[in-house]
């Protein structure tokens, strides 16, 4: 072999690393289907929006319904457990930020924006623990919130972390009273 | 050890033609009647053995259970109720598979240990132990996801809370928890799927143990003195030697498990997942497997974020590092001298550490709260002490004792000091973890 063929790249060389692609794009493409199966299907994605009456709650009552496979809270707030949730100062937070799908992304975390405008006394939030997706009990923990039973994250009465492993807010799903007692989630 | 030498002679007409087509059973010959074994191995080396054949075991019962289960979240929890009541043998068939994966983990644990104690993991035995390690991973992985099939409210909350591990990496941890539920919460695909996996993944473990026998079979067994075998004095016949050990290690161990099966079926188990799978209800106390329960310590004892990492994910990157830390260990442990026989300090680590883990299991099966907390990350920190300080630092500044020049050197000073056992074991006891 002489010095030239090393040199310059030939029509040979072209070949070989044209071919070396096409495998490599051919193995992708390939793949990609087998992975890609595994994501949420259709019927899954298709989940549409539910509708709830809240008429019968009164404050101190919650009921639970279930969007996407998770239990959504619906909780008419009670008096106090509306003032625990506005006296708590921002700084006290360990996640400072509402988790509110229907705020913008970097909205406080303070009480009035956990809830909507005019309606300050509703909860309507994804009732599964941000630390690893449990199902954490109502009304109970030194907050008067929300306790987690599995590993022990406790959240105040507007369903923010104030103590243990999880790191966010429960989150707000997207939500709005379509009537005084009707509610329509996502 | 293997000596590249075969000493198998075919004697009959059909073994010459085999050998002459296909040697296996030249093959099974030098691997399992020839093969050299050192002449001091003690019982903890009989559980390679028994883990042999509770793999086996538990394809056989799982192959016939999938006969009449029914991976459907509406039917999965009835299907495994019907093995239990209406299928001939079913509920024996169930015992045998749920009671075998505990005891495969028993002696799983044994078997590790054993190597940490008596340094197998040291060169030229990376490999195995790397092996070794990937097929203790991939039974974590099976055993999780066959915990999840019988739908009860441990499968589900269990398999809710570790597959919420992976929505701690960041920015791409919803989307790899997506892909693996195959939706937003654990529902039908994710039991499907699961299924399907759990039945793969036990072929995938027989076919590292044959990777991990074969590297076995090129470097040797490791023996309780550490020292390589030297000479045809330092070894015995793999069989009749070895095969009867193994037989009654096998038999004693069967024993017990037998005890289990019949008599105590369920205490290995956790009374919650008797009760069918709910999406909107939590068990007021989950707990996974015992076999994962250190590990399970050690995830909740990260409660603190540590800058930039949050504790969720903290929990997340501390139990696996966990089992990374197996991993590394043959190249932590510093010491030229293998067994802890002849490591005083070493030994005393290697016992505290072993009382570490059986600690880290028990508050891994308490509340995560009050003081439970405190001592879960005292114990963690000690975890990685063990293998971040004690390995590296021991190795380094303890004086080991004296080292004898060859296992038959070991073997006679033993039987010189009185105590008549004709193969030699060594001072350690027999039963650990």
């Amino acid at each position: 072999m002489s010095a030239t063929d090393i040199q310059d790249p030939n029509r040979r060389d072209f070949l070989y690393v044209a071919t070396g692609m096409a495998a490599v794009v051919g193995a992708g493409a390939f793949a990609w289907p087998f992975i890609d199966q595994m994501r949420p299907d259709a019927s899954t994605l298709a989940l549409a929006s539910v509708e709830v009456d809240v008429a019968s709650l009164t404050p101190g009552m919650s009921l639970i319904v279930k969007w996407r496979g998770k239990p959504v809270v619906v909780r008419n707030r009670t008096e106090k457990e509306m003032k625990d949730g506005e006296a708590v100062k921002l700084g006290d937070l360990k996640d400072p930020i509402a988790r509110n799908a229907n705020l913008p992304a970097d909205a406080p975390a303070t009480d009035a924006n956990r809830t909507t405008p005019g309606k300050e006394a509703w909860m309507v939030m994804v009732q599964v623990c941000t630390h690893l997706g449990c199902i954490p009990l109502g009304q109970e923990g030194d907050f008067g919130g929300w306790f987690c039973p599995c590993h022990g994250s406790q959240y105040d009465t507007a369903g923010r972390i104030r103590k243990g492993p999880a790191p966010e807010n429960m989150a707000v799903p997207v939500f709005k009273f379509i009537s005084d007692t009707k509610i329509i989630i996502g | 050890m293997s000596e590249g030498h075969s000493t198998y002679t075919p004697k009959t007409g059909i073994e010459r033609w085999f050998d002459a087509r296909m040697p296996l059973p030249r093959l099974v010959y030098d691997s399992f009647v020839s093969y050299p074994v050192p002449r001091n191995l003690n019982y903890m080396w009989t559980f390679g053995g028994i883990l042999s054949i509770m793999l086996v075991a538990q394809i056989l019962t799982g192959i016939v259970l999938a006969m009449h289960y029914a991976a459907d979240t509406n039917l999965a929890f009835g299907s495994v109720e019907k093995i239990m009541r209406d299928v001939n043998s079913g509920w024996l068939l169930r015992y045998m598979h749920a009671n075998g994966a505990s005891f495969f983990f028993i002696a799983v644990y044994m078997h590790i240990f054993r190597g940490l104690y008596y340094g197998s993991y040291k060169a030229p035995r990376e490999l195995l132990w790397i092996l070794g390690c990937i097929i203790y991973l991939l039974m974590m992985a099976t055993g999780f996801m066959g915990y999840v099939l019988p739908w009860g409210q441990m499968s589900f909350w269990g398999a809710t809370v570790i597959t919420g591990f992976f929505s701690a990496i960041p920015l791409v941890g919803n989307w790899i928890q997506q892909l693996l539920l195959g939706g937003f919460a654990v529902d039908n695909p994710t039991l499907n799927r699961f299924f399907a996996l759990h039945y793969l993944l036990p072929f995938m473990i027989a076919g590292v143990v044959v990777l991990h026998v074969w590297a076995l079979h090129v470097v040797g067994q490791s023996n309780p003195t550490g020292i390589e075998v030297k000479s045809k004095t330092d070894t015995v016949a793999f069989t009749p030697y070895a095969t009867i050990k193994d037989a009654f290690g096998m038999i004693v161990f069967l024993f017990i498990f037998a005890y289990f099966i019949f008599f105590l079926p369920n205490y290995l188990g956790h009374p919650d997942n008797y009760i069918v799978a709910n999406p909107l209800k939590t068990p007021a106390h989950i707990v996974p497997e015992w076999y994962f329960l250190p590990f399970y310590a050690i995830l909740r004892a990260i409660t603190f974020n540590i800058g930039p990492i949050n504790s969720k994910l903290g929990g997340v990157l501390c139990m696996f590092g966990a089992i990374v830390m197996l991993f590394l260990v043959p190249w932590l442990d510093t010491s030229k001298v293998r067994s802890a026989v002849y490591r005083p300090w070493y030994k005393l680590f290697f016992w505290l550490f072993v009382a570490d883990a059986i600690l880290l299991g028990w508050l891994g099966s308490q509340p995560a709260e009050g003081s439970y907390v405190f001592m879960a990350q005292m114990a963690t920190l000690f975890y990685f002490a063990f293998f971040l300080i004690a390995l590296p630092v021991l190795g380094l500044i303890e004086t080991p004792r004296r080292v004898p020049n060859s296992i038959t050197e070991a073997v006679l000073e033993k039987n010189k000091g009185g105590s008549g056992h004709p193969v030699g074991a060594t001072a350690a006891p027999e039963t650990k973890g």
